[in-house]
């Protein structure tokens, strides 16, 4: 069993060697963005127009504005970036794999297992969302969250596999853990994102867009994008405080008893809530709604680094 | 940031029409831009004002920032139901600061006024948004979808296009094609034009609806357990029995409205109780209370207690909290009279080990002071004689000792005082004590294995180290509000997943001829909140109406390779 601890080991250092070459030829394919790629918002502008002039009440071409345009330029380091972010979830999930065998139960149940398991989680929905989109522009920032987190796990946070006391004996582990541990991944993936809309966003209200910038979607798609990722996080987590009452509930005998971390999870499911009524009340659309979202990644990082860490809590499963 | 700052088509304020038309406007309150203060004076228009404020999208928001921002002391500084000690510790550490603080509500901010209130209004602002919200929805139930407006232009997704399917056949198809949507067909005066209206997904509305009602009926259900609940937590030692009525708890707490009739009688007897441990690491691995539950009808049932499995009966649960050795002992007075005799529980002081602390109390003594032994039980004891020390090297009982200071005097059991049964109130006692091998004043420990029988020190009588039960610590609590809060958090969770991903749309499709009798279809689809499908849904409707030749090959192959959302990215001035 200590072998297979130690090739777990070696693969999540491999995967991190991967991440650490994705993020370089991400950065690489950032960079020259926006020298190849013609600005996306004055393109559908255009299209635009042109569409609101032909349609009257008479049979013209529909409505489809930017069906012709031309074939984006081949991006190499992007695709050098994506194989080797590729090799690296791979080799990242091998790791978690081999680990669950070490510790013979669900390779989530300590601090270091759940960073493994979130970075997989935000790799595989970057790359999912790849597949229906070209988000590649994203891949820089996945990749060094996912680099950072792993560093983080093996320098601080990283224990011996081994067996989970009593009170972490329970299918709710599977369940709960796994779907809290999937909901940061895609928070990550989704601040990420709203980060981008931000800088964005103060680059065009000051007039001075950069040229990396300003090769990004438009503020409003990356907004979208943003929220549908945020939607699913949200439904997760909802998941997460219910799940977690339940288990809480067999464990300790209540449901609910304001813990630290229930309170910050808490807290976080209601700074989301406010994301999501940001998005539909006037005046708090847009740039103020983009803030929630970092607002709750940020509250996810304090409830999963500070409260572990150093908080007093029942939920003391660190493990460090 | 200036007011009414939209970053680029967000929430396109010249929507040709909100798809759920007036009905379920969901920002009608700000939208509407309240008055800057009440119209006219007096009591009656300055509630009206508070009112539509308060049930404002704006101030709903700024709620729930407060919650969230009102939580957080709950995790700065300790809390009295959580954590006794700690505060205790506070007030030791922070003499100055910590009334302040108690005055505040500090310690127990789940049950501060300001907490209260912030939610208390959050809950008040959602009932006055969702009651109206939920009126409309059912009225729009009810209603065919809205007329679709004369001209199609300004919605951001539409399509016109002659088509090769004669009239009355289009209009069919359409029909056929908007299969599952909710239809009204105009048909214009000459006839020659025909309209139809389609609506679907009014079940994300109603998601919605539930998701917000549900959050009450959660509130609701919350409240009420907190009046009827109870909760007691008791020790019962292997062999022994436990009722369940008030007087045998250690420790009891209810609600204001807890009914004591209400405890159903059933009686529990602990045959066993088995522990592992991981042998690599020594964490606990596994704990296992057997029971023999009498339930009031005389039937019996064995039973099984697991951490993480409690025990089920009589509407309320049993759970495994804690567990330790009661070692049974009995000590005789100085002439030989039992003056104690049973189990006796010692508290687990290090989880790794075990080293427990206990006090064994000797009040029946026919001759002499009453005796007090207090000091810690070893289950595998490893004393190092060169400091005269002893301590426990596992949690296991190989190697069981129990090492004991001794005292005299008068326990203070008589003062009608209730006493801490793991202390030993030394106040009228004294130590026995004696010069130790430096020569210097020491107490005199008393150490005794199982089946040992040891004299006291002073003559004072005997000790004898009978048996090893083990003891658990259960909680029992009762909350018949469970289920209900299960249910209303499940139901708020459907909810909200129908609300987010359920898609309801518009979609309007006009069929009528031109000049030269060809058909000429025009259409438009519209939704609600983000809608990536949109447009393929529409291409979906029209798809059957369309020339063969209308759809070009790369049409064909953007759909197969799924480049249509990337598309639809692009199309920048969607409704958000
Ligand atoms: C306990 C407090 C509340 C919580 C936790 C809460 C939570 C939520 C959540 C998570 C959503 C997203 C679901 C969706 O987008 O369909 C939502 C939507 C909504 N909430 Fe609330 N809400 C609360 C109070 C209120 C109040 C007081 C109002 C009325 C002023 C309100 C009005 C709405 C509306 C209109 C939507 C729909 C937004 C849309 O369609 O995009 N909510 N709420």
């Amino acid at each position: 069993m200590a072998e297979l601890g130690q090739i777990s080991l070696y693969l999540v250092t491999a995967a991190m060697t991967a991440y650490l070459i994705a993020t370089i030829a991400f950065a690489i394919d950032f960079s020259r963005l926006a020298a190849d790629r013609p600005s996306r918002v004055s393109r559908t502008a255009d299209a635009r127009e042109l569409v609101s002039a032909g349609v009257a009440d008479a049979p013209v071409v529909a409505a489809r504005p930017v069906a012709d345009a031309p074939l984006p330029p081949v991006r190499r380091a992007a695709a050098i970036g994506q194989s080797t972010f590729t090799v690296a979830v791979l080799m990242l999930v091998a790791g978690v794999v081999t680990r669950g065998f070490a510790a013979g139960r669900v390779p989530w149940a300590n601090m270091y297992e759940f960073t493994t398991v979130s970075v997989v989680v935000a790799s595989v929905v970057f790359l999912g969302i790849q597949r229906r989109r070209d988000v590649r522009f994203l891949g820089t920032f996945i990749s060094l969250f996912a680099l950072l987190a792993l560093f983080l796990a093996l320098a601080v946070l990283y224990t011996d596999p081994t067996a989970v006391q009593p009170a972490l004996q329970s299918y709710w582990l599977v369940i709960h853990v796994a779907i809290a541990t999937s909901g940061m991944g895609v928070f990550a993936v989704a601040a990420t994102v709203s980060g981008l809309q931000l800088a964005k966003d103060r680059a065009i209200g000051r007039g001075t867009q950069g040229r990396i910038l300003s090769s990004l979607p438009t503020s409003a798609d990356l907004e979208r994008l943003a929220f549908r990722i945020n939607a699913v996080g949200f439904v997760l987590w909802t998941f997460v405080l219910i799940s977690g009452a339940i288990w809480a509930e067999h464990a300790w005998g209540r449901y609910w008893g304001w813990d630290a971390k229930e309170v910050w999870s808490f807290v976080i499911w209601v700074v989301y809530a406010a994301y999501l009524h940001a998005r539909s009340t006037r005046g708090w659309e847009g740039r103020r709604a983009a803030w929630f979202s970092v607002a709750g990644f940020a509250s996810i990082l304090i409830n999963y680094y500070v409260v572990n860490l150093f908080v007093n809590s029942l939920h003391s499963y660190s493990g460090v | 940031m200036s007011a009414g700052y939209r970053p680029e088509g967000l929430v396109s304020g010249d929507d040709p029409e909100r798809p759920d038309g007036d009905s379920t406007d969901t920002t009608r309150p700000t939208a509407q831009a309240p008055a800057p203060g009440p119209v006219g004076f007096g009591p009656v228009a300055w509630l009206r004002w508070t009112w539509r404020q308060l049930t404002s999208m704006r101030v709903a928001l700024l709620l729930l920032l407060l919650l969230a921002v009102v939580a957080l002391p709950g995790t700065f500084f300790p809390q009295r139901p959580q954590d006794p000690a700690r505060v205790a510790q506070y007030y030791l550490d922070n003499p100055s600061l910590a009334p302040v603080l108690e005055r505040w509500g500090l310690f127990d901010v789940f049950a501060s006024p300001w907490f209260s209130a912030v939610y208390l209004l959050l809950f008040l602002s959602l009932v006055g948004c969702i009651v109206p919200r939920s009126l409309d929805h059912i009225k729009a139930l009810r209603r065919p979808p809205p007329a679709a407006p004369s001209r199609f232009t300004r919605f951001p997704v539409r399509d016109a296009f002659a088509s090769p399917v004669a009239r009355d056949e289009a209009v069919a198809t359409a029909t056929t094609a908007l299969k599952g949507y909710r239809l009204r067909r105009t048909d214009g005066a000459d006839g020659a034009v025909t309209t139809l209206s389609a609506e679907r997904g009014y079940t994300r509305e109603s998601g919605n609806i539930v998701f917000h009602l549900a959050l009450v009926g959660l509130l609701i259900a919350v409240g009420y357990g907190t009046f009827v609940h109870y909760r007691g937590q008791v020790i019962v030692v292997e062999g022994d029995t436990f009722a369940n009525s008030q007087v045998q708890y250690d420790s009891f707490e209810s609600g204001p409205w807890f009914d004591e009739g209400g405890l159903e009688p059933f009686r529990m007897r602990l045959d066993r109780f088995t522990s592992a441990f991981d042998e690599v690491s020594g964490q606990a691995a596994d704990f296992r209370a057997e029971v023999t539950v009498t339930e009031p009808d005389g039937d019996e049932q064995p039973e099984t207690i697991r951490v993480n499995h409690p025990l089920r009966t009589g509407g309320a649960s049993v759970y495994l909290m804690g567990n330790g050795f009661a070692p049974d002992v009995t000590v005789t007075d100085a002439e030989g009279n039992v003056g104690f005799s049973g189990p006796v529980p010692f508290v687990i002081v290090d989880q790794a080990t075990y080293d427990s602390r206990g006090v064994i109390k000797v009040p029946d003594t026919q001759v002499g002071d009453q005796i007090g032994l207090s000091g810690v039980f070893l289950p595998t004891a490893v004393v190092d004689p060169a400091s005269d020390t002893a301590f426990s090297i596992s949690p296991e009982p190989n190697e069981p000792l129990l090492v004991l200071d001794v005292w005299y005097g008068n326990l203070g059991l008589d003062d009608g005082v209730p006493q801490n049964v793991y202390q030993l109130d030394t106040q009228a006692m004294q130590q026995v004590r004696a010069p130790g091998p430096d020569g210097e004043d020491a107490p005199v420990r008393v150490v005794v294995a199982p089946g040992q029988t040891v004299d006291l020190p002073d003559g004072l009588g005997t000790i004898t180290f009978n048996d090893l039960p083990r003891y658990v610590g259960l909680d029992l609590r009762y909350d018949p509000t469970l289920p209900w809060v299960l249910t209303f958090a499940l139901l708020a969770l459907a909810g909200l997943s129908a609300s987010l991903f359920l898609p309801r749309r518009r979609v309007f499709v006009r069929i009528g001829q031109d000049e030269g009798g060809r058909t000429v279809v025009t259409a438009a689809a519209l939704a609600r909140g983000d809608d990536p499908g949109l447009e393929r849904e529409l291409t979906r409707v029209l798809e059957p109406l369309r020339p063969a030749v209308g759809k070009t090959d790369q049409d064909r192959m953007n759909q197969e390779t799924g480049q249509a959302p990337d598309r639809q990215q692009d199309e920048g001035a969607r409704r958000g």
